[in-house]
């Protein structure tokens, strides 16, 4: 499963073994395309159906039906001829569709006819003072923790945030007999309101009732306080406490755990590297990268699936990635197309699996004190930046994330922007008063994963080495 | 911080952390392993020497570097443990050469 | 609308900031135009060596009037640049490149220049302590060091927009004119008019000296760099090849920048670059064997910027042979930093004062078109 690309050249080659990843893979290779698809983790699933071919969790209820739909995505691709390689990590893809993947520390580039980028979403920064603290982790964390190893909190522990990942997790939690000492719910309250005009398309979504259900699970177990305007981790190199102000009251309760949430955010660094074109959504409040009906995006042969397109959840990312697919086979082998489902029953999927997402984004939009920090908070952690800080450099002069980077550093240690750029961008806006759009956002590089100097040196050598060739 | 559930039937896998010995699953990446050692793994930071532990779990915050077999500044979240595996907690900047 | 200024300074990098910076200084009120914005090229992104080592003869002179204020950048700009003086080493990794080195010495001294100094194994060993053993010397230039390119780049905009220069970024300069000794040029609605005209636009620079009727033979190019994860300190000095394409450095922060003019593929119209990852490799092989210590240690991003190259690798320098009030800056062939302040400097003093001290005679524009060529 560790093994090298057996090619050095694929029809397609898929980056991501999620829902979206995983359809496309299927659907690439059933056609009869030359299919690789690289996935960073252990095995296949992404982070929604992470380690469903090995979880150690046997009580098929506990984590859900939802969980289990992916054994039968990953079975369908095991049937199909597509080549599958867990723990390569692609560092560097560009507009000649040229793929760097490190695998097993050593490093190949293959290239594709076409590429599909299924590299998902990864949650939003909760940049809180003390989010930095051991004992604070992100909701997703422990949610993978428990699928892949059926590991569950048992100190005293808080889930803080917002989202419907949140009360999947709580519930999930609970019935693997792990322990929730208090659950601190930051939606606003007016976002309830604005919600109001996209209730109907929510009532009739496959959201409603499975979540009206999990909320009414957890909340008979757990004390739930809702309405947190603000909220802290504190202790003293590790997390003690957890301090919040809900209904105008200021609280403290002590705790081990700190398990944060405020919705997810398309994964874009592999893409933004690649050169692709990304706008800022306004309601997502992410980048999300210009795409066509059928994913392909600003550059020529790079397809995009699933949340890294925009979030649509699990159900839409499949339909996605099974767009994409289509749309590669009907440019490579348009014979094969006809017979694949039908583009346009495939968008009446799409337009089902989206139902009810406007509501979901605009109840869960997290409150601007969540996504924009002031003082001493810090914003990168990787190179332990304040807000204050960054304020400071826009004083003098940075005006966008860019040059930033020149006067703090931000987004320049290993994690590339991931955990801070868009607090980063919306910081920088709100303090000079423009859009996110107009800030912009870093330029990203590769290797967009860090790889050793041995493993760059042991690249195999070309005529490039004799003589520096311009290509192009 | 967090316990196995009692469901789980998986092999143990020894590992060595910072030389002792702790018992982990086959399956678990070194990260969750070390998390559900109860043992001390914080790192500390190369900037500050502030102490860290995973934070995303996924591959994404690069909070969970440690060294493995030598090699440093690796993704624990992202490597599943192996039978006699060495793992460094890394404190600082990690030496190179040495 | 149309402002007459007293001179339109097209290109915002290190040399298009220094000499609006200078002639501000000079008492001028510039206007300095810049399509992206200040440092976005190659001068926001180069490896920032300040470098008098190893450089073309002809640029010398610049180089050294460039160093002293380099030595003194924080009493002109009120920012230190983060500008560090180690030296900067040349090795040679065996006898035949020692017996260039010393041979190159020896033609300086002559020349009367002095900043390059033959150094042996013990003394290369003493500066460079992680260097492979088999290294029998270089050369030294002990007065050189790095910057913090893009903060340096930034502190020249700024200071310059202090004394009074107008900056305006976001917005190329397009049609450029002369008429009746007065220069135009478009910036969106905007218009300046102005009796100077700088063409300090980088590698877009060709193509206005081209469009005036002074075509110089120069190509865009985009060096590619790659740094490392913070290691621990071990070397001071900036380090280059005599043989091989490398130059080494390590910051303050103890990350580690590899350099030395492998080339991406620019994409100028897009502002983009494509990066040779084979060639990154093999700059990658040559820190493997120098810098045994190196080898574990992490690469965390890879970029290039875009740059023109002149086809004699010396940058064209001075007033245009053509066009009354017109100077060029640009060209600067993969080693314009350093040169940055001192040809600000010099500029300034080739526009108020019609003329300069320091010996740029070589870098004019018409070498190209004389007919020896």
């Amino acid at each position: 499963m560790t093994m090298a690309p057996k090619r050095e050249a694929y029809d397609v080659v898929v980056v991501g073994a999620g829902p979206a990843g995983l359809a496309a893979a299927a659907t690439s290779a059933e056609a009869g395309l030359l299919t690789l698809l690289l996935d960073e983790n252990i095995g296949p699933g992404g982070q929604v159906y992470r380690a469903i071919a090995s979880t150690p969790v046997t009580e098929r209820n506990q984590l859900g039906a939802d969980y289990w739909v992916g054994a039968d995505l990953v079975q369908a691709l095991r049937t199909s001829d597509a080549e599958i390689i867990q723990r390569a990590t692609v560092w560097s893809l560009d507009r000649n569709l040229e793929i760097a993947v490190s695998v097993g520390g050593a490093s190949a580039f293959v290239k594709a006819r076409r590429v599909i980028l299924a590299t998902g979403a990864l949650e939003r920064p909760f940049p809180i003072p003390g989010w930095t603290l051991p004992g604070v982790m992100t909701a997703g964390a422990a949610q993978t923790m428990l699928k892949s190893s059926a590991l569950v909190p048992d100190g005293r522990t808080v889930i803080a945030g917002q989202g419907p990942l949140l009360w999947l997790l709580a519930a999930q939690i609970l019935r693997l007999g792990g322990r929730i000492d208090r659950i601190l719910d930051t939606t606003e309250r007016g976002n309830y309101f604005a919600a109001l005009p996209h209730v109907f398309a929510f009532l009739t979504s496959p959201y409603f009732a499975k979540g009206l259900a999990m909320m009414r699970e957890v909340r008979a177990k757990v004390q739930v306080v809702s309405g947190v305007t603000e909220l802290a981790a504190s202790g003293d190199g590790q997390l003690a406490s957890v301090n919040y102000v809900a209904g105008g009251k200021r609280e403290t309760t002590p705790a081990d755990l700190l398990l944060l949430h405020q919705g997810v955010v398309p994964n874009v660094n592999l893409a933004m590297a690649a050169g692709i074109e990304h706008r800022w959504d306004d309601l997502q409040l992410c980048w999300s990268p210009v795409l066509d009906a059928s994913g392909n995006s600003s550059v020529a042969g790079i397809a995009i699936a699933g949340d890294g397109a925009g979030i649509g959840g699990a159900g839409a990312a499949v339909v996605r990635g099974r767009i994409a697919a289509r749309a590669a086979v009907e440019a490579l082998a348009p014979a094969v197309a006809a017979k694949l489902t039908p583009m346009a029953a495939l968008r009446a999927d799409l337009a089902k699996a989206e139902r009810g997402r406007i509501f979901l984004d605009t109840l869960f939009r997290p409150a601007p004190q969540f996504r924009i920090p002031s003082g001493d908070t810090i914003v990168c952690r990787c190179e332990e930046v304040t807000a204050k800080d960054i304020l400071d450099a826009v004083a003098i002069g940075a005006t966008g994330p860019n040059q930033l980077k020149a006067y703090r550093r931000t987004g320049m240690g290993p994690c590339q922007g991931r955990l801070c750029g868009l607090t980063v961008t919306e910081l920088m806006a709100q303090a000079r008063a423009k859009s996110p759009q107009e800030i912009g956002y870093y330029r990203l590089r590769a290797p967009v994963k860090p790889i050793t100097l041995a493993e760059l040196a042991a690249v195999p050598k070309t005529e490039a080495d004799v003589k520096a060739v311009v290509r192009g | 911080m967090f316990k196995r559930s009692e469901q789980d039937k998986r092999p143990p896998v020894q590992i060595f952390v910072d030389g002792t010995a702790i018992t982990a699953r086959q399956g678990d990446t070194v990260s969750a392993a070390l998390l559900a050692s109860s043992r001390d793994v914080r790192r500390s930071t190369a900037v500050s020497g502030a102490p860290r532990l995973p934070y995303c779990m996924m591959g994404v915050c690069f909070d969970c570097l440690v060294t493995i077999d030598g090699v440093g500044n690796r993704q624990g979240c992202l490597v599943p443990v192996a039978e006699g595996m060495r793992i460094e907690i890394q404190k600082g900047k990690r030496e190179i050469g040495k | 609308m149309t402002r007459h200024v007293d001179a339109i300074v097209v290109g915002g990098g290190i040399h298009g900031c220094s000499t609006a910076l200078h002639l501000c200084l000079a008492g001028l009120k510039p206007v300095l135009i810049e399509k992206d914005y200040a440092g976005r090229h190659a001068s926001g992104v180069n490896a920032g060596g300040v470098r008098q080592l190893a450089r073309h003869i002809p640029e010398i002179p610049l180089s050294i009037r460039s160093m002293g204020i380099w030595e003194k950048i924080t009493d002109l700009l009120d920012d230190d640049c983060s500008f560090e003086s180690h030296g900067q080493v040349l090795v040679a990794e065996n006898e035949d490149e020692l017996a260039a080195c010393r041979a190159r010495v020896a033609e300086l001294n002559a020349l009367g220049f002095v900043h390059e100094e033959l150094i042996d194994a013990t003394e290369l060993r003493r500066l460079v302590p992680a260097v492979a053993d088999t290294c029998p010397g270089g050369v030294v230039s002990r007065r050189d060091g790095a910057a913090n390119p893009a903060q340096a780049t930034t502190a020249f905009r700024r200071k310059a927009e202090q004394l009074g220069a107008t900056v305006h970024e976001g917005t190329a300069a397009t049609n450029i004119r002369h008429s009746d000794g007065i220069w135009h040029v478009d910036v969106g609605a905007q218009s300046y008019t102005a009796p100077v005209l700088v063409n300090a636009a980088g590698a877009w620079a060709g193509t206005i000296a081209a469009a005036l009727g002074e075509p110089v033979p120069v190509e865009t190019v985009a060096p590619m760099l790659m740094i490392t994860s913070r290691v621990p300190h071990f070397i001071d000095p900036v380090v280059i090849l005599r043989g091989r394409k490398l130059s080494f450095k390590q910051f303050k922060n103890g990350t580690v920048l590899i350099g030395g003019g492998h080339l991406a593929t620019p994409y100028q119209d897009r502002n983009e670059t494509v990066l040779d990852w084979k060639s990154l490799a093999t700059s990658a092989r040559t820190v493997f064997e120098l810098f045994p210590v190196m080898r574990d240690a992490t690469i965390m991003r890879a970029w290039a910027g875009i740059e023109a190259k002149t086809k004699d690798d010396l940058p064209v320098f001075g007033p245009s042979a053509r066009h009354r009030g017109l100077y060029h800056q640009f060209g600067f062939s993969l080693h314009g930093f350093q040169l940055g302040p001192g040809a600000g400097a010099v500029m300034a003093e080739l526009i108020v004062n019609g003329g300069t001290q320091t010996r740029i005679g070589d870098l004019s524009i018409d070498r190209f078109h004389s007919p020896t060529l």
